[in-house]
């Protein structure tokens, strides 16, 4: 930055947004375990919407980072916004990828789900499924990012862990394709 | 003087009758492969170790090992249709890596970091394959299942029990337990059955025994799959 400023270069920064959908944050708290590194990142980027900002809309960015797969019409909804305002858009970790967690209710029928959990499960007498017109719809199967928008980077894990999370990023920056050897492609 | 061949400009040596797999994985070059196992008939299905040869593309598992051949399977060609050919695998089945006793040792998901597979680029199946958790010490979980038959021939071949099958065809095709329940706690297969054993993926798991080596120090989170290339070559230490 100093350089650039000195010489007389504008450096605009990246507009990052990230969200998480149908995940568990996990992999925003990955992200924030490279630690120091986030003040060099925060040399290169700006964050638009994020769990982050609480920015609520997602704004024209760079690069979009989304977390977590659809099992809702409001994940499908933000997701499409994502890739409406994102030149980029990349998927990280393995609900985005492939469902993960949550697509562990595939094989099972949603209305059987539903009964189970607000209905017939112990301790639930009289239990009613939630139908506030509020509430997103969930659909009848979670699905990866990529069945619905086209998503341009991938970065898989469990989470993915902070050294993989920082070489993907690096790569994206830098625009190349990310790449990460063994000891960072996990899937678990 | 051996016989030998050349496989992506390395010299490979290999005694009469040996395939090009056999002769590449013992002279230490890895070629990608999931149904291939040194002790048992090629079955050729995987097709993940396809190689070039005179221009066409072969089996290496079932093709001989000829003097002079050359040889090409390191390509960049060759590895974009192999990592297809495993993102094909991972959406036909239901892989959750996170969730699986086997991630970390599975072969399958080595193969995939080993050919850099990101994601599986293409729709999700999501199959609906019950488990078959009717043996008291060993699990079946048809959802990891990748065809590649080698419980199959192990129990055929090696325990003599014939206890499992591929039943029909093309997509349909799938493993079945020879039992006329079809439950694997109706056949005689033990834990200590080679076709247990050698199931590459997570479809075998021992009941009752679970995450004794945490993730992070299994097989293949120590080396890529491709630092095992002798290792494969020969039979497994039990």
């Amino acid at each position: 930055m100093d350089t650039a400023v000195k010489t007389g270069t504008v450096i605009r920064k990246v507009r990052v947004a990230t969200t998480s959908l149908a995940g568990c944050f996990g992999c925003h708290m990955s992200f924030l375990d490279i630690d120091e590194r986030l003040f060099d990142l925060l040399q290169l980027i700006e964050l638009d919407r994020s769990p982050l900002t609480d920015i609520k809309e997602v704004g024209q960015c760079d690069i979009g980072i989304i977390e977590g797969g659809l099992c809702n019409a409001e994940n499908v909804h933000v997701l499409r916004e994502f890739r409406r305002q994102c030149r980029l858009l990349v998927a990280i970790g393995a609900c985005a990828i492939n469902g993960g967690l949550p697509a562990q209710r595939n094989h099972l029928s949603l209305p059987l789900i539903l009964q189970e959990v607000y209905h017939t499960s112990v301790g639930l007498a009289d239990g009613r499924i939630p139908n506030d017109p509020e509430l997103p719809l969930p659909l009848s199967k979670v699905r990866p990012l990529h069945e619905v928008v086209k998503v341009d980077y991938f970065i898989p894990g469990c989470p993915p862990s902070a050294e993989a999370i920082w070489k993907a990023l690096n790569d994206i920056l830098a625009g190349r394709e990310p790449e990460l050897g063994h000891g960072l492609i996990q899937y678990d | 003087m051996s016989a030998s061949f050349s496989i992506d400009g390395k010299s490979v040596a290999f005694a009469e009758g040996q395939t090009i797999i056999q002769a590449a994985l013992a002279g230490g070059v890895y070629v990608p492969h999931l149904c291939y196992h040194p002790e048992f008939k090629p079955h050729g299905s995987c097709k993940l170790c396809t190689v070039m040869v005179d221009g066409r593309q072969i089996a290496s598992c079932t093709t001989l090992a000829r003097e002079g051949m050359v040889v090409e399977s390191d390509t960049a060609a060759l590895n974009d249709e192999r990592r297809t050919l495993i993102e094909m695998l991972f959406v036909e089945g239901n892989h959750f890596c996170p969730s699986c006793e086997k991630s970390g040792d599975c072969k399958l998901q080595a193969t995939a970091y080993e050919l850099g597979m990101m994601s599986a680029h293409f729709d999700h199946f999501f199959p609906r394959r019950p488990v078959d958790a009717s043996h008291p010490d060993v699990l079946l979980d048809f959802n990891r299942c990748i065809l590649c038959s080698l419980c199959v021939r192990a129990s055929r071949d090696f325990d003599g029990k014939n206890a499992f099958a591929l039943c029909g065809r093309g997509i349909h095709t799938h493993l079945i337990v020879n039992a006329k329940s079809g439950r694997l706690a109706d056949t005689d297969v033990t834990l200590q059955d080679k076709a247990v054993q050698v199931c590459p993926v997570g479809v075998m798991l021992r009941k009752d025994k679970g995450f004794a080596v945490p993730i992070g120090k299994r097989v293949y989170d120590l080396k890529p799959v491709s630092a095992y290339a002798e290792a494969a070559a020969a039979p497994q230490k039990e």
